[in-house]
């Protein structure tokens, strides 16, 4: 049988009954939905972690005290927490990797910081003036902290504008205005542009202060906690990565890169990282949805069967006038294809207006992307396939005669 | 033209061997109405089976055209029905919800023929089996019993096979619609010279044909020139609908 033969004939028996015909289709169709709006959540939240992770600066390499857990490694040595980055450590690095753009020593904790009658508790920042260019902080109006500030031990602060709204009310112009940390008065001069994102750990709700200036009236000694070095381009990362850790071994004395008391990460990794949890996480959603799919394919082979015993004499006929195995086999398999093409079709459509719904309705952000629409109809042509084969294997094997007299 | 030489069919079921045919030969020449006649277990629709090409002997030769078809595979049978035999049923078998366009063009999709020219034959086919045009694009569940058996002696006729098989063809119809079916069978032999091959236990139905071959247990008893035959007669204003 010539091909658009076949359709049309599939088509005629398909619309024989529209009612067992839709039913059947919409269980490929809630399949095919739920697993393109399940799977583009996943992938929402993948590539909104992932812009969260990039946004915290490009090519970057973070240097933390404490060592990575390793044999006979002490729990006293917990990382963020030990004191065994320096000043000095940071100085070493700006001199001797050549490769970095820019290296930004840090020293952060939270405080209660106050301005006229409003108080926060929010993280403060000691930090130098490459800080902006290493971890992509904008300045909105104002200025930055400068080398100068950092000299001078300046009593001077950027806050973002998370900080400024709880202390100053939305959108206030605070420049000039002062804020107290820990009983010593700073007066600011700028604020960060909003990078978005919310809770513990935003980017906006920050008060950068000078690195020294910290270390002498907040922290009391010259200790960092981190230091973050903006690497030229990707490809030279794990040079610098390989530089820092010579550098910092040499410094600090330790023959055994295994005990280092430090840790360099790689800006790469935390995103690898964060991928391979989304990942996982998509996975586990599409394959939640992917249940309602082979629930949905059982649905067709069982509207198959249903048809090829209700047909036999068809078939029977079918073949007295001189129809082979392979074109009852043939025309079955396309009715099921078709059937879940179809499903799949609308499926794709009703799973993309749903992740429109999510993302409209619950600020989710959801990703559909070609793949899961390409994926998903490979899935419906797929489970067509396989659930068709058996009833079509079935009505291909009625032997004419017997199919002819079947009451 | 078919050529039987002891032919037999023999079931197994278990242990038990029944003989349905036990050694049947006979010729049928082109252009001939022959009537194969027997009481319900002669073994008459076995033997139409195999002459039809449904199924094969267990021992014997069948020439059909010149061509042994005794020991064809599935695939090959379906080849020589596509294209040299026409079944007409006791029970029609028409596709309920299609046209009758469709169904007597159902054949020629198997054979691949193009679309033009499958409508083409379909409405020669039509005007054989005598369907008058104004049904020819009904759905086949609105005709009468007479319609539908014309139909589907249109759709054996559309692929211009060597042979007819009609298989108690009035069974299901009543006296004065069989008389117009058996009309249109003697007006396709006469005028067309189509080979026509009525299987029937009524002797009434039989004696329409031009020869009846006599089948008991599964054994020609007779084979002979019908002497007295009938000619259908038609009552057209009677018709239902």
């Amino acid at each position: 049988m010539k091909l658009p033969d076949l359709l049309s004939e599939t088509y005629s028996s398909l619309t024989v009954n529209k009612v067992r015909t839709g039913l059947t289709m919409l269980g490929i169709v809630i399949g095919i939905g739920s697993v393109i709006a399940m799977v583009s959540i996943g992938q929402g939240a993948q590539s909104s972690i992932e812009s969260k992770i990039q946004s915290i600066g490009s090519n970057l390499l973070i240097v933390t005290p404490g060592a990575q857990r390793g044999p006979g490694v002490q729990i006293s040595e917990g990382r963020g927490t030990a004191q065994t980055l320096t000043q000095e450590d940071a100085d070493a690095i700006i001199k001797e990797v050549d490769l970095a753009k820019a290296v930004a020593p840090e020293i952060s904790r939270r405080y209660q910081v106050t301005a006229k009658g409003t108080n926060t508790n929010t993280q403060v920042v000691g930090t130098v003036a490459s800080y902006p260019t290493v971890r992509n902080v904008e300045v909105d109006s104002g200025t930055f902290i400068s080398d100068q500030n950092v000299k001078s031990l300046s009593r001077v602060a950027v806050i973002g504008p998370t900080t400024r709204d709880d202390l100053f009310g939305t959108d206030s112009d605070p420049i000039g205005q002062t804020i107290r940390i820990n009983k010593v008065d700073f007066k600011i001069i700028g604020v960060t542009k909003a990078k978005g994102g919310s809770g513990f750990g935003s980017q906006d709700d920050m008060v950068f202060v000078p690195l020294s200036t910290a270390q002498r009236y907040l922290a009391g000694d010259t200790y960092v906690t981190s230091i973050s070095i903006a690497a030229e381009d990707a490809n030279s990362m794990s040079a610098i990565q390989q530089q820092i850790t010579d550098i910092l071994l040499e410094r600090h004395n330790i023959k055994d890169p295994t005990k280092a008391d430090f840790s360099v990460i790689n800006q790469a990794d935390i995103v690898a990282t964060a991928s391979s949890v989304t990942g996982i996480f998509t996975i586990l959603l599409g394959a939640i949805a992917g249940i309602s799919l082979l629930v949905g394919g059982i649905g067709i082979m069982n509207m198959m069967l249903t048809t090829v015993t209700e047909r036999t004499r068809e078939i029977g006929l079918r073949k007295a006038i001189g129809a082979k195995k392979k074109d009852i086999s043939t025309q079955f398999l396309a009715e099921s294809i078709m059937l879940t093409f179809l499903g799949g079709l609308i499926g794709v459509l009703f799973g993309w207006f749903f992740a429109w719904l999510i993302s409209t309705f619950a600020s989710i952000t959801t990703t559909v992307s070609t793949t899961s629409v390409m994926l998903a109809f490979g899935v419906s042509a797929a489970i067509g396939i396989i659930f068709g084969y058996y009833p079509a294997r079935r009505a291909a094997k009625l032997n004419p005669i017997e199919a002819l007299r079947y009451e | 033209m078919i050529e039987c030489k002891n032919i037999t069919k023999t079931y197994k079921n278990g242990e038990t061997e029944t003989d349905v045919l036990k050694g049947i030969s006979f010729t049928i020449n082109d252009g001939e109405y022959v009537a194969i006649m027997g009481p319900s277990g002669s073994g008459k629709s076995t033997l139409m089976h195999i002459l039809g090409a449904l199924d094969s002997p267990t021992s014997g030769t069948y020439f059909l055209d010149g061509r042994d078809v005794s020991k064809l595979s599935d695939d090959e049978l379906a080849d020589v029905r596509k294209n040299k035999i026409g079944f007409v049923f006791q029970s029609f078998n028409l596709l309920s919800r299609a046209t009758v366009m469709r169904n007597v063009t159902l054949p020629l999709l198997y054979s691949e023929v193009p679309k033009q020219k499958r409508e083409m034959l379909a409405k020669d086919a039509l005007t054989s089996a005598g369907l008058e045009e104004g049904r020819w694009n009904h759905l086949s569940n609105q005709l009468s019993g007479g319609q539908m058996q014309r139909v589907a002696i249109a759709r054996a006729l559309v692929n211009n096979p060597s042979i007819i098989f009609a298989d108690e063809p009035t069974g299901n119809l009543d006296s004065k619609t069989g008389e117009i079916v058996l009309d249109t069978f003697q007006k396709l032999n006469e005028h067309h010279a189509h080979t026509i091959v009525l299987i029937t236990h009524e002797r009434y139905v039989a004696e329409h044909a031009d020869r009846i071959i006599h089948i008991q247990d599964g054994l020609i008893i007779e084979d002979k020139e019908n002497s007295a035959k009938r000619v259908a007669t038609l009552h057209h204003t009677h018709e239902t609908t």
